[in-house]
């Protein structure tokens, strides 16, 4: 499917594009984000209990995914990766295809840099992070370069058992973003993300006490 | 010398019920016992195992992470913004190569430095011996408990087979 780089056209979306396609098709997964910018604008477009913020340990989202989805395999757990953290942890590829976790969905937005210390490139553009995956064990293994490719492929994965992985092609911002970190501190964000494990609702108050 | 098999067992009595690691020769009978019972994760990395230990904690589970210390020296970043500062408890069983300056060059340093680094870390830790195994994992368990960060258990040569 990959054809070099002669032929490869540019990608037509942004991460807030790509997790605009996404977003809407998480229901009650539990989705681990990279740090920098894939954990802030997931957090700035749509904030869940069921979302874990990884901040640092670069890398490390999908083994942390894998550390859920291992203990808890009756519940879909989705990774939000970035090229950057798979390239620094390519071992948890080959850990997830070894260990072969049913409720796992592994997508990786690659924009081909590190985003968030100013798009420096990655090496992604050398190496299909999609042929790894798919020599690692991964089952279904798709790559998705437009809006519609990736709609339909991340509705599949999610439908379906894993562990699955689907590279998405995404543009690096261009201009500075100026986007929020996220304001819960760490501790908060276990607590939140126990307990959408747990399946507890939010405490949202008796509507008739307003 | 404590027997491995016996060591687990004890780990399994204190609640601790998601294994996982990198290798070490002191710890052979114990990841061979783990092995055995189908419940150890070989990790390709130290700081990975953190990363899978700190996902199981939060899905229920307790933790251990087995290591030698040169693995200790790849955990600081995942120990130090993760586990540290999200307060994502786990047991790690840390082997002392370089134990007294008698080892291989490779481990001669790490073994020197090893208490100061955890301490520099405020990784509380014990270090095993014979006699007291069973009281330095209740130490660990209720360490664990208390502090809701990792806790380490460093294992010098010649205490478990």
């Amino acid at each position: 499917m990959t054809s070099g780089i002669a032929s490869r056209k540019p990608p037509e979306m942004t991460l807030a594009g790509a997790l605009c396609v996404v977003l809407p098709l998480v229901q009650d997964e539990l989705v681990v984000h990279a740090n920098g910018f894939i954990s802030r604008e997931s957090f700035n477009l749509e904030d869940r209990l069921g979302n874990f913020y990884m901040i640092g340990s670069m890398g490390l989202a999908s083994s942390i995914a894998l550390g859920v989805a291992l203990s808890k395999p009756e519940r879909r757990v989705v990774v939000f990766d970035g090229d950057g953290n798979v390239l620094m942890n390519m071992g948890s590829l080959a850990l997830i295809g070894a260990r072969q976790p049913r409720n796992l969905v592994h997508f990786v937005f690659d924009n081909e840099a590190y985003g968030s210390t100013g798009n420096q490139p990655t090496i992604s553009q050398h190496v299909a992070l999609d042929a790894v995956a798919r020599a690692s064990g991964y089952i279904d293994v798709r790559r998705a370069e437009t809006p519609d490719q990736l709609q339909t492929a991340a509705q599949a994965l999610l439908a379906r058992a894993g562990p699955s992985f689907l590279l998405i092609k995404i543009e690096p911002d261009r201009e500075a973003r100026n986007i929020s970190r996220i304001t819960h501190e760490p501790p908060q964000i276990v607590s939140r993300f126990m307990g959408a494990i747990r399946g507890e609702q939010p405490d949202l108050g008796n509507p008739q006490d307003s | 010398m404590v027997d491995g098999f016996d060591f687990v067992r004890s780990l399994r009595v204190a609640g601790f019920d998601f294994f996982t690691g990198v290798p070490c020769s002191l710890v052979k009978g114990v990841i061979a016992t783990l092995e055995k019972r189908g419940c150890y994760i070989a990790e390709t990395r130290e700081d990975a195992a953190i990363g899978l230990a700190a996902g199981a904690y939060m899905a229920g589970k307790q933790p251990v992470v087995i290591m030698q210390n040169s693995g200790l020296g790849v955990c600081l970043n995942a120990l130090s913004s993760l586990s540290l500062i999200y307060t994502l408890p786990c047991l790690l069983l840390i082997t002392w190569r370089g134990y007294q300056g008698k080892d291989a060059p490779e481990h001669v340093i790490m073994g020197k430095i090893l208490p100061d680094l955890l301490t520099t870390l405020q990784i509380p830790y014990h270090v095993l011996e014979e006699d007291s195994v069973e009281k330095s994992i209740a130490w660990a368990a209720s360490t664990l408990k208390q502090t809701s960060c990792p806790t380490a258990l460093v294992l010098p040569p010649g205490v478990i087979t």
